[in-house]
């Protein structure tokens, strides 16, 4: 009966605590004469999006494909983040635990400055690095043949087309814009420090013994990691490593700072437009729930299929 | 001699990467450090700056006033400064595992009471400074203080709700903590920014300052929670079935027994989890406050000093290290058993 009476209790005070604020909204949404609801979704948006690299998109468009591609620019950073902050943060652990001294101090080095300091800091840094110190179009850096790295972006040849300086900026080519750049070199070297950490922490849980016996029965370091180091490691790896891929998805929200269009700067642009604050961060919270849901989905999966071999 | 051999030249692969790595420093190092130290510009005189090929830290000495303090009126700013010390000090007494101590709430309290007023003023002579013109390295860190401060109650409250054998606390509670977790912290600030001012009844206004500081709080009380979950399991079976045969209330277990053992354990995890939230206050900025990495890209927008971005953001980074790296080496001393 106490049990049911504690529970009934907490019940009434979270139904009376949303009833409140829910009361407040709709006073407030009237008194500012904004229409509740997602109808706005189908109006146009009216403001140009500096990259979309998927969908067709013009300021004539409506305010849900702006959110489209603000969804698939934030996938498409996400998603090459995780790729790149995997190899480089396995590369990084490896290292730390060399047997070259200074191999293993560098490495070192670079996990303790960059777990160090807050991501927002190290995105305008590499912001700053790519607008004040690569040179204008005009005098551009050409470490290879047709690639191009200016202050407006970095140019790669692409088949059929090779980028070019036509007036006052390149026109050809494929791309990456400097905001783009920044951000995934950004969350790249940022979360790789931590992967480094968890790869370490993994390898370091697999027994000497292990390793000991590996390479008794003839196999070379090589061989040892890969077939008997590595899969053992795994098993320690995979949840952290899901957490951290999680974080990348949704630190890449950061890029609203440095002005990558990304679902949360679309949305905050809506919001700012429309006054559908609401709604606007309801849509956010939703895509990031979703994304995070799928990844741990998809992290449990391979955890039980790496945990029953 | 035998330790060169022994940690660079063991064999042949470890001595062609050491060679290797030896042409990368040879090739970084000399310019670099040019750049910072032999070419750089050490008084602030913008000219000098933009004529020379190293780095501007003139830049710093120009604005290091306005990055410490923000729009703080200026005559009064020993009192910023002052609560810094304060803070820094509070802190540094309660890393003391000697003085985890009932007693030690009140230090803070009146440490607390004393920063405020020192800010806000208004009395003892001192000029009232509103709480729109606090910025700068204060702002960060009495962010970062009061978030924490309030996040660790309000996290042990949801810890042990998700661990309730109280099925409708343990939903609310599991629910509370994966939704915040789930969404980036930016959202959950958009929602104190823009979304809060709408739940308020109409025309009670709410402090911008205060809007983000409940957001950081119940942001940090998610992932809080986590880790004294963590503590809370590590606590053997034995210890709840020895409290019940002592036939103490679930309070009387939870006070006596249980916290004092759960806490100990996941403090120094807690730290781990403390920087993190410590680096994320950063994110202020996105929603217009005057925090440290606010003032230092604000300095940028100086068109006689527009430019020094890599030298501002360098240093902006160096002060969050130092902060960051005094609670990692504390963590790590705690793990270690001290």
């Amino acid at each position: 009966m106490r049990r049911l009476g504690y529970q009934a209790a907490a019940v009434a005070v979270a139904l009376i605590v949303v009833g409140y604020l829910a009361h407040n909204a709709s006073v407030n949404l009237e008194a500012r004469r904004i229409a509740s609801g997602f109808a706005f979704l189908e109006r146009e948006a009216g403001f140009e999006i500096s990259e979309s690299p998927f969908l067709r998109y013009g300021a004539s468009n409506t305010y849900l494909s702006a959110l489209l591609v603000g969804i698939g620019n934030t996938l498409r950073v996400a998603a090459i983040g995780i790729a790149a902050a995997t190899l480089l943060g396995a590369a990084v652990g490896l290292f730390r635990l060399s047997k070259n001294f200074l191999l293993r101090t560098l490495a070192g080095g670079y996990v303790e400055f960059i777990r160090n300091s807050p991501l927002l800091v190290q995105l305008f840094f590499w912001y700053a690095v790519i607008t004040e110190a690569l040179p204008m179009p005009r005098e551009a850096l050409e470490p290879l043949r047709g690639v191009f790295l200016t202050n407006r972006g970095l140019y790669f040849p692409a088949p059929g087309s090779v980028p070019a300086l036509e007036g006052f900026n390149f026109a050809g080519g494929f791309v990456l814009t400097p905001e783009f750049t920044a951000l995934l070199l950004g969350l790249t070297v940022y979360t790789a420090a931590f992967i480094a950490e968890i790869v370490r922490a993994g390898v370091l849980a697999v027994g000497r013994g292990q390793w000991d016996a590996a390479l008794a029965i003839g196999l070379t370091r090589g061989q040892a990691l890969r077939r008997v180091v590595v899969p053992q490691a795994l098993r320690v790896m995979v949840p952290p490593m899901a957490s951290q891929y999680l974080n990348i998805t949704k630190n890449s929200s950061l890029a609203v700072a440095i002005g990558y269009p990304d679902l949360v700067s679309i949305a905050n642009t809506a919001i700012n437009q429309t006054g559908q604050a609401i709604e606007g961060v309801a849509i956010i919270m939703a895509v990031y729930l979703t994304i995070s849901l799928s990844i741990s989905a998809l992290m449990n999966w391979y955890n039980a299929r790496i945990a029953r071999r | 001699m035998k330790w060169l051999r022994a940690s660079l030249f063991s064999d042949p692969l470890t001595s062609a990467v050491t060679l290797v790595l030896v042409v990368l420093l040879w090739k970084i190092l000399p310019p670099f450090i040019d750049w910072a130290f032999i070419d750089a510009v050490w008084r602030p005189d913008a000219r000098a700056c933009h004529e020379a090929s190293g780095a501007c830290w003139g830049f710093i000495a120009e604005k290091h006033r306005f990055i410490l303090f923000g729009t703080y009126p200026f005559e009064q700013h020993w009192r910023p400064a002052a609560a810094t010390v304060l803070l820094v000090f509070l802190w540094g007494f309660s890393f003391v595992r000697a003085f985890w101590r009932w007693w030690l709430a009140l230090v803070w309290l009146a440490g607390l009471t004393s920063i405020g007023v020192l800010m806000w003023g208004g009395v003892l002579g001192l000029p009232h400074v509103e709480s729109g013109r606090w910025g700068g390295l204060i702002l960060t860190l009495l962010l970062a203080s009061f978030g924490i401060a309030l996040a660790f109650p309000l996290s042990i409250l949801l810890a042990l709700g998700r661990r309730s054998d109280l099925p409708v606390i343990r939903a609310l509670c599991v629910g509370y903590i994966e939704l915040i977790r789930g969404v980036p912290l930016i959202s959950v600030l958009f929602m104190a920014s823009v979304m809060l001012p709408l739940f308020l009844p109409s025309g009670l206004t709410m402090d911008k300052l205060l809007r983000a500081q409940i957001a950081l709080i119940l942001f940090a009380a998610a992932y809080f929670a986590e880790v004294v979950r963590g503590g809370l399991q590590a606590i053997p079976k034995s210890q709840y079935e020895m409290a019940d045969a002592l036939g103490l209330t679930y309070f009387q277990r939870t006070l006596y027994v249980v916290l004092p053992q759960a806490l100990r354990i996941a403090v120094p995890p807690l730290v781990n989890t403390c920087i993190g939230f410590f680096k994320d206050t950063s994110l202020v900025l996105i929603i217009g406050l005057f925090d440290l990495l606010t003032t230092v890209k604000v300095s940028l927008t100086d068109p006689r000093w527009a430019g020094f971005g890599i030298e501002a953001y360098l240093f902006a980074a160096a002060v969050y290290f130092v902060f960051c790296f005094a609670m990692s080496l504390y963590s790590r001393r705690l793990e270690a058993g001290r």
